[in-house]
């Protein structure tokens, strides 16, 4: 697995506290964002806008699955993925 | 010819007991014999139609015109990813669908119509939608046939997705596997005749044939309205564990439609316990589609009322597709507002946290306010207040 850059790490917990309105996300990386409610279906758009916009990832929607995408430290693997 | 709708006789469950038992015999050693499998799905799929030879055709033109489209979109996809196209095959693909439901109005459409023809059509829609977002690249024919004719779910769902449903139908279980596949699949369908058979035979034949229950009056229509709530998660949740259990047997994992949806604590909540499959569908399609779709294209500056735009679409089109009905498309109607009012509350309480919702009776309270807001919709659903217009 290629080695992910700590500032796009930055970048992308930056991009997730703007999202779920919500400052702790640094200090949890592996907190569970659906079921703390912090996603849902309507942040999870301005999340993946934000990714396009901000980073040049494009996640088809569909592939956002829950179980998959359940974390931020999760989410900056398969964002990773996708760069 | 004698009918075989799924679990609904013990002729049903009988036939497909002698012919899962060579499969279960194979499954346990770590095995399997895909012709043999495949020849019990052709054959399921023919005997559930074959009472109704008209339906039997109708589904075998379907299954072509659907082939036929992703076929055609497909080849579309990999030349250039143009909206108009991909638009185009989702219109062709629900447009029997759509004149199955106008049938309510117009009874010789009818004829196209068969079993579960609005759950194979969201399986082929969902194929469409992983084509554009360029997830699938390729369908063989035969995969297509085995996951849009997967007899267990043929009739009502639970809806599954092709990329998942692949994973598990190329991985042939090793035998330490399939004994928790086997264990888990008769749990289920174990399961199915508790909820289906006993408890929501019961809750029909006693509480909601209850001479008492027959009057328009507030106290008789409030006793149905929890009635016919129960009724309809028993009968419809052990149909789905029929239809689950019965694809672990075959080494599916079909995915739960049902998560204790009473003890939901708020609305949103509830959709994400209440037919799953479906609301992840919609969810997914409909709604999340729309919203990206407009937030990316700046179509309107305030994203909290694309939002309620969107969960109005999206329960407006769930409510058509229960039917061209009015009492579905008010169940919509009722469903969308509920969850916008419910979404500025949470925005509110977010601001001014005056809803505790740590605290266990603030909690116990949401529980109950929750199930009467669900129990109202299906008593708008179920047709007994039709009277009113």
């Amino acid at each position: 697995m290629k080695e992910v850059k700590d500032s796009f790490k930055q970048k992308v917990y930056s991009i997730l506290e703007d999202a779920c309105d919500c400052n702790e996300i640094k200090s949890n990386p592996n907190i569970r964002l659906f079921d703390e409610g912090l996603l849902d279906s309507f942040s999870t758009i301005s999340l993946i806008v934000a990714f396009e916009q901000e980073l040049g990832i494009s996640v088809p929607i569909s592939d956002f699955n829950r179980d998959e995408w359940a974390t931020p430290a999760m989410i900056i693997t398969q964002l990773a993925k996708l760069q | 010819m004698i009918s075989f709708i799924p679990y609904a006789s013990f002729r049903f469950f009988g036939l497909i007991a002698l012919l899962l038992a060579p499969i279960i015999t194979l499954g346990l050693l770590g095995r399997r014999c895909q012709i043999y499998n495949d020849s019990v799905a052709i054959l399921m799929t023919f005997l559930i139609f074959a009472a109704e030879p008209n339906q039997l055709i109708s589904l075998i033109v379907f299954i072509l015109w659907q082939a036929l489209l992703i076929r055609f979109y497909l080849a579309q996809r990999r030349k250039t990813n143009k909206i108009l196209e991909f638009y185009l095959s989702v219109g062709l693909s629900i447009l029997p669908l759509f004149l199955v439901k106008l049938s309510a109005d117009l009874p010789t459409l009818s004829i196209l119509g068969f079993l579960g023809i609005s759950y194979v059509t969201f399986k082929s829609i969902q194929i469409l939608m992983d084509i554009r977002d360029g997830l699938l690249k390729e369908i063989p024919m035969i995969n297509f046939l085995r996951f849009i004719t997967f007899f267990p779910t043929i009739s009502s769902g639970p809806i599954d997705r092709y990329r998942r449903f692949k994973k598990d139908a190329d991985h042939v279980s090793t035998s330490a596997e399939y004994h928790r596949l086997l264990e888990m699949g008769l749990h289920n369908v174990f399961l199915g005749f508790l909820y289906k058979y006993i408890i929501g035979y019961l809750v029909h034949k006693y509480w909601l044939g209850s001479p008492f229950l027959d009057a328009n009056s507030i106290s008789s229509i409030w006793l149905y309205m929890y009635g016919y709530s129960m009724y309809l998660f028993f009968d419809f949740a052990g149909y789905s564990k029929f239809a689950i259990g019965v694809s672990y047997l075959l080494g599916i994992r079909t995915p739960e439609n049902f998560n204790k949806p009473f003890l939901s604590r708020n609305i949103k909540d509830f959709w994400n316990r209440w037919h799953m499959t479906l609301s992840f569908w919609f969810r997914d399609y409909v709604y999340m589609r729309f919203v990206y779709t407009a937030v990316k294209n700046k179509w309107l500056c305030n994203r909290y009322f694309i939002s309620d735009i969107g969960l109005a679409v999206n329960f407006l089109i769930m409510g058509f597709w229960h039917g061209f009905l009015p009492q579905y498309i008010i169940y919509g109607l009722y469903h969308a507002a509920a969850f916008i009012l419910f979404n500025k509350f949470e925005r509110l309480n977010k601001a001014h946290h005056f809803w505790m919702k740590d605290n266990p009776w603030v909690h116990g309270l949401s529980v109950i306010i929750t199930f009467h807001v669900i129990c109202f919709g299906f008593l708008i659903f179920s047709g007994r207040l039709n009277f009113l217009w």
